[in-house]
Parts: C-alpha cells; structure tokens; sequence
C-alpha cells in the first residue's frame, strides 16, 4: 500500500469507530446531525473537495460530483425529516461515502497490485553491470552509464545487462526471459550475445557493442510498456460511452427527482420529495462507470504481459484486439514455416564449365573427379559473389564453402532483388540467381532441375551451372497451420519468391490452403493487397515474416507478425506483434491469449453494464436501496478488476 | 517530438481526463495517457517549446484531476 492508500485507510477505520459510537449515543435531534458530520467530514472532505474544484473547473459530472450529491443529499434529507419533527437519518450519507471510500481502497490496492504483478513479470530490467578495473576489483555499476567498448563482466546467475561480443569465456544462456522458452544457448568467444538472456554456467567477459538504450532489453521494455498507450476499439469506445453515459445518468437522476413529485402534486396527492430524491441519489451511486473505465485497459495490459512472458510482445491494445478476428493467415515461406537454414544439396557443373575448369583432362575416366573439381570451383564462385549478403541462401553458400572468403577479390557487388546478384570475381564477371536472372541476361539455362532453391550461375555470360539449396521444414510448421484453422482462421496462404515446384511440395506437407510461388518482394504486396481486398470487413489478415526483408508487406497486412525476431532490431521495428522465437506454434498462442483476453473484456462489459442496468431500474422504483447502490458500483468494479487479473494467465 | 513523463494518477477515469486535458494544451499535438504503465506520452507540435507546453499541461491535468502528478525531469 502507498502512504496514500494508508492514509485513506486510516480514515476509514476512524469513521467506521465513530459511527458505531453514535449508533449507540444516546442523542437527539440537531446535535446527533452534527455529531455525524465529523465522521462524515473525516471520511469524506477530499470527495467533496474535488467535487467543489470540478464544479469550479467545470468539469461537473464524474464520480465525485455523482457521490457527494448523493450524500449532501442524504443528509440534508435527514435534516430535512428532523425539521418536519421526525427522527432524521443520517448514517446513511456516511455509510455510502465510507463505503465508496472502502472500495475506491480497495480497487486503487487491486489495480496496483495487478499493474506490479505484470510489470514484475515483463521486468527484464537488469539492475546493474559489473566492471572490472585495473587491479580486478569489480565494481557494479548502472548499465546506463556503461559506454559501448566497455567489458564487462556476467557471473554465472546474472542477467547480461547491455548487448554485446564475448571477449572471454564459455558458457550457456537462458534466452527464457526473452522467448519464454528456456532452451539453453551455448555461446563461447567471439560470439555476439543479447542482453536480457541470463548466464547459466561461466563466467563471461563481454565487450559491449550497443549503450543500455539501444540494447534489446531496453527495445523490448520500452516497446510492451509504450503497447498500453496503442488502445483497442473496445477501450475508445469505453472511453466515448462514459462521456455520455455520466451527463445522461445525471439528468436522469434529477428527472427522477423532481419529476415524479411534481406530477404528484398536479394530480393532487401528497408529493413524497424525500422517498424520489433518495431513488435518485441511489441512481446516482449505481451509475458510476469505473468498473468499466478500469477492468478494459487492464484486462488488455494482463493479456499483453501474459503474452510476452511466452516471447510474444504485442506492440498495442489494438493488435491484440484485432488478432481475435484474424480469418486470414498469409505466410512467407522461408525463415517461418521452414527453418531458413538452406543446406546445399547438390552443385551440377555445366559440360562446358567443366571442360574449361578442370583443365584438358585427356582421358574419359577421369571425369567424375573434373566433375568433383569443377563443383569446388563453382561453389566457390557463388560463395564469393554471396560474400556480402545476408540472405539465409548466400550464408548456406558461405558455409558450404568452408574456407575463409577474401572479400578483396569481389568487387562491384549488385543485388537484384529478387533475381539474385552479379559481381565481379578475380577479373570475371560472376552472375548468381534464379533463372529469371539467366533470362535477363540472356543466358539459357535449365529450368526444372528438382525440388529446391535453384541458383544458377554464369562465369563471363556463359553458363556455368546450378547449385541446388534446399530448405528444411519446421517440425511444428504442420501443427501451426492445423491449430490456427482449429482456432478459427479462414485460409492460410502462402508466399514465396521460389520457385512453384518447390512451393507445392511445402505446402502439401503443411496443408496450407493456398501458396504464391515465383514471387518477388513487390509481388508479395500485391499479393497481400489482393486477400485484403478479399476479406470482409471485419475479418483481419496477418502476414507472417522473419522481419527481414518483408518490411513493406509487415506494415501493409492488418496485423504484421515477424518472427525469430531475437536479436533482429529490423523485425522488431517492423511489426506489430513480434514472436522472439521462430516456433510457429507461438501464432496459434498468440491467438488465444488475444481470444481469452477479448472474451474477458466482453464478459466485464456485458456483467457490468446488466448489473448496472438491472441495479438502475430497481433503484428507479425504490426497490433498491443505498447498500444494492454500493454493490452496484464496488463490488462490480472489484469483479470486474479480478476477473480482467486472469487475462495474465496464459496455459502453454 | 515526442516525449514520455512519468505520472502519478489514482484512478483509469483520472487518467482519461488528464489525456483529453492534455490533448488541448496549446503546443500539444497529441497526448497519451497510459494509467497501466503510468506514463504520458506527449507529442509537441514544432513550433513549441516543451518546457513551457508542460508546465500548461500539467496545470491543466491538476485542473481536471487535482491529485495527479506529472513529473517533469
């Protein structure tokens, strides 16, 4: 509790005491009204207060405006009665302020526990970094203050506060924090590490490469505590509906106050002011609309924790709320249903390749091993032309090669998306790519060479061959496509910029519904744009990427997804709803956290808004009273609050 | 510009009113309340000075919300 919160419950503790002590007073008439205005000044006065100043202000109708009419009227009612010669009631105006104190208390205490409890679970904040000086005395230090270039060293147990490369030492990683999965990573020296990943075995000496605020950590905190500020529809239209809701409760109340008198009166019957002023007063009691204005944000704030305590960050209320209604799940193949590590499966040199290469091999036996000599030559070439991409094919390239590359021997390096790339290697024009780069360049080459990444490749215009790459499929890619249908979505498709022979045989391994094959980047768009203009209107679509070069299509889907996003800022930009690990399956998870946290906020919605409605029109016939009236507005906004703490559960 | 100030608000109906007070300070190009992170997250027009724009803002948020704070650095 805060000194405020303490403050308040001292308050409430010293009016309950006094109120029992009147209750048991032997007084009468004006005094016992004055002695009930201590207790009531005690438990009351910041209400009334704020009421004043939001009059003043003219900011006339919110909850204190709504609770202290409703007790200034309740007493004057008392006084009002006393006048009239009977025993006036007055613990009834400080029992509903004690007991609008009392829940207000108790709801500031849930929301603040609950906001902890999620902060608590995103908080990957490390408190400090260690560094070590000249005499290897390690001091700890606020990793704000470490500069890029810096060591630093994680002790086993320690989080790594700040990103960076291993200069010493062996040990494995906990990436749980980030991914929510805890497969240990092993990392040695020379290897860059993340910050937020918590050291399991060694000591580790790690230079840092990036300040704490350009760290992951720091990315991924500021990016889930900014995605509160994104808000859903729901919550706008909470937000609108209690600006008229709050006026149009308040003129109700009066209408309900004078009009029923007043027609009384011209029908010639005793009036009754003091039984529909109190009808009214309990209205106003009942109408307040905090359960609502409180349970949705943090109905959406619960599931965005609950989600990114599994590695899914979602950057707004408003992704989280849009992915419920996703009826269309567009993939890109490579990088997301299949592993991206594309492994070389077979390198066929081309007869002429291989009668210039190898040499004038004179005898016909000795062909297999040209064959073998020519191959090393050609994977060579296409490792030297890849040397300076990063694309998941030229790093299987590199690592197929296996020798260190000198980068000084490529020159003029052109990437032709799409295409592949062209440079020059050892004084000879080298070109790269897929078949549409041969037909650019008017080269013939073979077109159906078997399921895979083709990259054909041609020394000095002439054609030299294709190397074959073949992608490997994620195990869980088949259960993802099968637990996103269960969960609802329309269609699946997917894209990609290989070629159809290829695509088939992924996508009949996945049961995808669809798949776009032979694609280029400004292809994949055109695709999205064709579902999206599909799609009914209150269906979403969500594309599915590694974030690395499918940033304009991120952003032209309803809702972009990137994923193995750890340690890829550009992903993490790009998307909105980012999964720090390249398990599909994280989608489907994603999806029904976003389910149970919609359901959550309609069920607070519907609960609250019928038990308000129910409560106002017992209030309007005098059939409840003030006690219904405090359950109306405390005890549903306590419902409602503990039953938006359970979007923070998330099952696996 | 955007800048991001840490609050202190009680109640989610406090907060949205500090947003829609904020949102019509002079200077301000749009503002965001988060009562969950207790952040406000201010946009500047670009003309504006911040020093000034904020200590309106945060007279203008106690106005609707008298036991609020804005912490301003």
């Amino acid at each position: 509790m805060t000194k405020k919160q303490k403050k308040v419950l001292y308050r409430i503790i010293a009016a309950a005491i006094l109120m029992v002590v009147l209750a048991f007073m032997p007084v009468e008439g004006y005094l016992r009204f004055i002695l009930y205005l201590i207790p009531y000044f005690i438990i009351g006065y910041d209400i009334l207060r704020k009421a004043a100043l939001g009059i003043l202000h003219g900011e006339v109708f919110d909850e204190n405006f709504l609770m202290a009419v409703a007790t200034v009227g309740a007493m004057l009612l008392g006084v009002y009665n006393e006048a009239k010669g009977m025993e006036g009631e007055f613990a009834e105006g400080v029992a509903v302020m004690l007991f609008y104190q009392i829940g207000e208390l108790f709801q500031a205490v849930a929301v603040g526990k609950s906001r902890r409890n999620i902060s608590a679970l995103m908080d990957i904040r490390p408190d400090y970094a260690n560094i070590e000086d000249e005499e290897g005395n390690v001091e700890q230090v606020d990793p704000d203050e470490v500069e890029p270039g810096t060591v630093i060293l994680v002790q086993p147990g320690e989080k790594i506060p700040i990103d960076g490369v291993v200069t010493e030492g062996n040990s494995t990683l906990n990436t749980s924090a980030l991914t929510g999965e805890s497969v240990p990573r092993e990392v040695s020296t020379g290897e860059e590490v993340i910050s937020g990943c918590v050291n399991i075995s060694g000591l580790l000496r790690i230079r840092t490469t990036k300040e704490f605020g350009e760290s992951t950590v720091s990315k991924i905190l500021d990016l889930v505590e900014n995605s509160s500020m994104k808000k859903a529809r729901t919550e706008n239209f909470i937000t609108k509906f209690a600006r008229y809701y709050t006026p149009a409760v308040c003129y109700s109340a009066l209408a309900l106050a004078v009009i029923p008198s007043v027609v009384n009166l011209m029908m010639g019957n005793p009036a009754g002011w003091s039984t529909w002023i109190i009808r009214a007063l309990t209205f106003l009691v009942i109408s307040c609309p905090c359960a609502l204005v409180i349970s949705i944000p943090l109905s959406f704030f619960g599931g965005i924790g609950g989600a990114s305590a599994c590695g899914i960050l979602v950057k707004g209320s408003n992704y989280l709320e849009a992915l419920a209604q996703t009826k269309y799940v567009v993939f890109d193949k490579t990088g997301t249903l299949t592993k991206g590590v594309f492994q070389v499966t077979e390198v066929h040199a081309s007869p002429e390749f291989m009668e210039n290469k190898a040499g004038s091999g004179e005898k016909a036996e000795a062909e297999t091993e040209k064959a073998k000599v020519s191959g090393k030559i050609l994977l060579e070439l296409a490792a030297y032309v890849e040397s300076y991409s990063n694309h998941p094919i030229s790093r299987s390239l590199r690592e197929a090669y296996g020798q260190e590359i000198d980068k000084a021997k490529v020159s003029s390096v052109e990437e032709i998306g799409g295409h592949g790339v062209t440079a020059m290697v050892n004084h000879h024009s080298v070109a790269a790519g897929n078949y549409r780069l041969m037909d650019s360049l008017g080269i013939a080459c073979e077109k159906n060479v078997g399921v895979g990444t083709v990259i054909h490749i041609a020394v000095d215009g002439i054609y030299a061959g294709y190397i074959l790459i073949s992608d490997v499929v994620k195990e869980q890619s088949a259960e993802a496509i099968a637990a996103l249908k269960a969960a609802g979505v329309k269609k699946t498709v997917m894209l990609t910029g290989d070629s159809a022979k290829t695509a088939e045989h992924v996508a009949g391994l996945l049961h995808v519904d669809e798949f776009r094959s032979e694609l280029l980047p400004a292809d994949k768009v055109e695709a999205v744009e064709g579902l999206l203009a599909q799609k009914g209107s209150r269906e979403n679509l969500a594309f599915v990427g590694d974030g690395i070069n499918d940033a304009p299509v991120l952003s032209r889907a309803d809702i972009g997804v990137a994923m193995g996003a750890l340690g890829s800022d550009a992903a993490i930009e790009a998307a909105d709803i980012v999964l720090m690990d390249d398990n599909p399956m994280k989608l489907a998870l994603a999806m029904r956290i976003s389910r149970k946290c919609l359901r959550i906020v309609y069920e607070n919605i519907v609960f609250a808004l019928t038990v308000k409605a129910v409560c106002l029109v017992l209030g309007a016939f005098g059939i409840a009273n003030m006690w219904i009236a405090i359950f109306a507005d405390v005890g549903v906004m306590v419902l409602a609050v503990l039953n938006a703490v359970r979007c923070l559960k998330v099952k696996a | 510009m955007k800048k991001t100030y840490k609050i202190e608000v009680d109640c989610a109906n406090c907060a949205l009113k500090m947003e829609e007070a904020a949102k019509k300070v002079e200077g301000v190009q749009g503002a965001t309340v988060s009562f969950m992170t207790q952040k406000m997250k201010v946009e500047f027009t670009d003309s504006a000075d911040e020093k000034a724009v904020m200590q309106n803002v945060r007279r203008a948020c106690k106005k609707v919300e008298d036991d609020c704070e804005i912490f301003l650095e």
